[in-house]
């Protein structure tokens, strides 16, 4: 059974664990082992407990920039887990937890929040895009890329991860049209997280939700629970299903909020938005909470499981921080090779120049 | 050997790298069916199918942001932005997504794609088609820019550019499409990107041109050499970015002066950049100030007066004499 557009065109939204972490009337857990549902949660309390020690991390001076995502676990990684290592991720710069899922180590997470050079160089069996910054340039990625599986006959997928802002970009809706247009295999998922730095989803556009945009493209599109990671799995399962078997692209909408601030960089929540707002997403809508009931009520977790995981990333946080702390930062001159297949000539004598100056100090 | 005209040549060598590499596939407004709109991409619709040459809904930031994700998957797309004027559509996805994917991922990914454009002056075309904004791709570090003024440079430079798994601007001049016959050999060859051509030897003074402007400055040789004898060495530049310095370098120190021409404006243009490499490089070697010819700090006029907003042989050979009588 597919949900896509049986949801009144997109604006009702798919559940299918409740507030209270159970299952809603009419609906089913999805078709995953208890392994694979522990494994879900497990990854969602890394990402958890990650995010606030990066912050930490990031008052203390040790990382740079940092864009928390606490709040949005559901939407990035039960959507990465209906995906296969061989799907090409195109993530934005909130959406590290997706990556650090696909394969990304948390040490190329920690250099480029550093701003070591090496930080965005991806493992060779990483098949994750450094992080966007340029608000939805990412979405015509996918697209393309997509567009590439679909023309190679291949079954993989292409996700891109955006956010409520970017839907008012032209890149969104070029990349959008194009992939319908080719019917891509691609996968356009949007954390509507309701803020753009500090304007309002409100403020951003007309329309009632994100998801029913998808009716303008001809695209399959689906307004899902954000923080109901058995929605999120099962919205994202059925849009690479119909991707790898050439039935188009979808548009994802999950509908989440984003528990920090904007970055680390001064962003102060306070100046826009209620902590009694702030509550009513972080008490029974958070996405952890919801799933640890779940997998409570099937016995399939525990406060000691909890701990370990909990004490498993911070220990790996500690060592790779202070393993990055060590790390080179790059060098200009690395840079200027980095840039072209072969430095041109131009930009080997201004290397030249400027390390023979630097040796001569 | 064939007789082709410059568009010819172009679509030749689009023709011979689809054959060669059936990862080639060409993509823009226009360019399937019909082939262009100044049929630059005739007949690989028809010739190679619906799956190597798209005619694609009219985006052009999508043209390049798809086809930046197809060449993560083994394609090498040639991408057409229809006219020179729109490529401001689609600056963030060329000089920020392209330009710098292989340095922000550590070469784990590259944007092997060739946009081609037509672009400047000349042909009556409406507001807004025909501006010369190669300098905004000389400041945009991570793609090379490219420039043909004649048919067998554009067929060996487009083979080249496509072959580089760096992204290449490649600027077709408008007005040469047609306006130019030459013999180009039918196989395959390319032109090296980065190597400036001397098309005139001369001993008084070097003139740097590119694309339509070779023509015009090879005219304004003419006539300075007719008014007063002058000997000036002509040089193509052929690639903008990056451009080669060494035969500048050489050239001006054997003429000791320099004349830079281009349509696009002139401050913060090209011929700015020549200018200070030449004073950086040679500047003892100089009888005279470099001296720029180029468009005026405007935008480019409506068809009208564009005959006088472009240099012209007068204004070039004005720009000679300033050099000889400093």
């Amino acid at each position: 059974m597919s949900n896509v557009m049986e949801l009144k065109e997109g604006t009702e939204m798919f559940q299918i664990l409740n507030e209270d972490g159970e299952i809603v009337d009419g609906q089913k857990v999805p078709d995953l082992s208890d392994d694979e549902l522990k494994d879900l949660y497990r990854w969602m309390l890394r990402i958890r407990t990650f995010d606030g020690r990066a912050i930490k991390l990031n008052r203390q001076g040790r990382l740079g920039f940092y864009a928390p995502m606490a709040g949005q676990e559901a939407c990035q990684i039960a959507s990465m887990a209906a995906l296969k290592k061989s799907d090409m991720l195109y993530p934005s710069y909130r959406d590290v937890g997706t990556a650090m899922y696909h394969g990304l180590p948390m040490e190329n997470v920690f250099l480029n929040s550093r701003g070591q050079i090496h930080g965005m160089k991806t493992p060779e069996d990483v098949n994750a895009y450094p992080p966007q910054i340029i608000i939805a340039a990412q979405v015509l990625h996918c697209a393309g890329s997509g567009w590439a599986f679909r023309l190679k006959e291949e079954d993989h997928v292409a996700i891109c991860f955006f956010g409520d802002g970017a839907t008012s970009e032209g890149d969104f809706h070029e990349g959008m049209n194009f992939a319908s247009v080719y019917e891509a295999n691609s996968i356009f998922f949007c954390q509507n997280n309701q803020y753009a730095i500090s304007v309002p989803i409100h403020k951003q556009m007309k329309s009632e939700t994100i998801a029913q945009k998808a009716i303008g493209y001809g695209m399959a599109g689906i307004r899902v629970d954000g923080n109901d990671a058995l929605a999120v799995y099962q919205a994202t399962k059925e849009a690479a299903d119909r991707a790898r078997k050439g039935e188009g692209p979808t548009l994802i909408e999950g509908v989440t909020y984003r528990v920090g601030p904007h970055t680390m960089a001064g962003d102060d929540p306070g100046r826009y938005r209620t902590k009694d707002e702030e509550e009513s997403w972080t008490s029974k809508r958070d996405p952890l909470k919801r799933l640890r009931k779940f997998l409570d009520s099937k016995g399939l977790w525990s406060d000691e499981e909890e701990e370990k995981v909990q004490k498993e990333v911070l220990d790996e946080m500690n060592e790779t921080i202070k393993k990055v702390e060590k790390a080179p930062k790059g060098t200009v001159a690395e840079l200027m090779d980095g840039l072209y297949t072969e430095p041109t000539p131009l930009i080997k004598k201004q290397k030249d120049e400027y390390l023979t100056w630097k040796e001569g100090k | 050997m064939a007789t082709m005209t410059l568009i010819n040549a172009i679509n030749d060598g689009l023709r011979a790298e689809m054959e060669r590499d059936k990862n080639v596939i060409v993509l823009g407004e226009d360019v399937g069916v019909n082939g262009g709109v100044f049929r630059a991409t005739a007949d690989l619709y028809q010739n190679f199918g619906e799956k190597r040459s798209f005619d694609t809904p009219l985006a052009e930031s999508a043209i390049i942001g798809t086809a930046i994700g197809l060449a993560n998957h083994g394609f090498r797309p040639v991408p057409e932005i229809q006219f020179a004027g729109f490529i401001y559509e689609c600056m963030d996805q060329i000089s920020t997504q392209a330009a710098r994917i292989r340095m922000r991922s550590g070469g784990r990914f590259t944007a092997p794609i060739t946009v081609r454009i037509p672009y400047g002056g000349g042909v009556k075309t409406p507001e807004m088609h025909s501006d010369s904004l190669e300098a905004l791709f000389l400041h945009s570090p991570g793609v090379k820019v490219v420039v043909p003024s004649n048919p067998y440079d554009a067929k060996g430079l487009l083979i080249a550019a496509i072959r580089e798994d760096d992204p290449v601007i490649f600027y077709e001049p408008m007005k040469l499409y047609r306006s130019i016959k030459a013999d180009v050999p039918e196989e395959a060859y390319t032109v090296e990107i980065g190597k400036a051509n001397i098309v005139r030897e001369g001993s008084d003074v070097t003139i740097l041109a590119y694309g339509t402007m070779v023509h015009t400055a090879e005219k304004a040789a003419d006539l300075a050499e007719k008014e007063r004898g002058v000997k000036a060495e002509v040089i193509d530049l052929r690639t903008i970015s990056p451009f080669d310095l060494d035969t500048i370098i050489s050239s001006v120190k054997k003429t000791h002066r320099a004349v830079i021409v281009h349509e696009a404006a002139q401050t913060g243009g090209v011929g700015a950049e020549l200018a200070t490499r030449i004073n950086e490089e040679a500047i003892l070697s100089l009888e005279a100030p470099v001296v720029r010819v180029a468009g005026f700090d405007t935008p480019y006029p409506l068809t009208a007066i564009e005959d006088e907003y472009l240099p012209t042989p007068e204004r070039i050979a004005a720009g000679i004499y300033k050099t000889l009588d400093f």
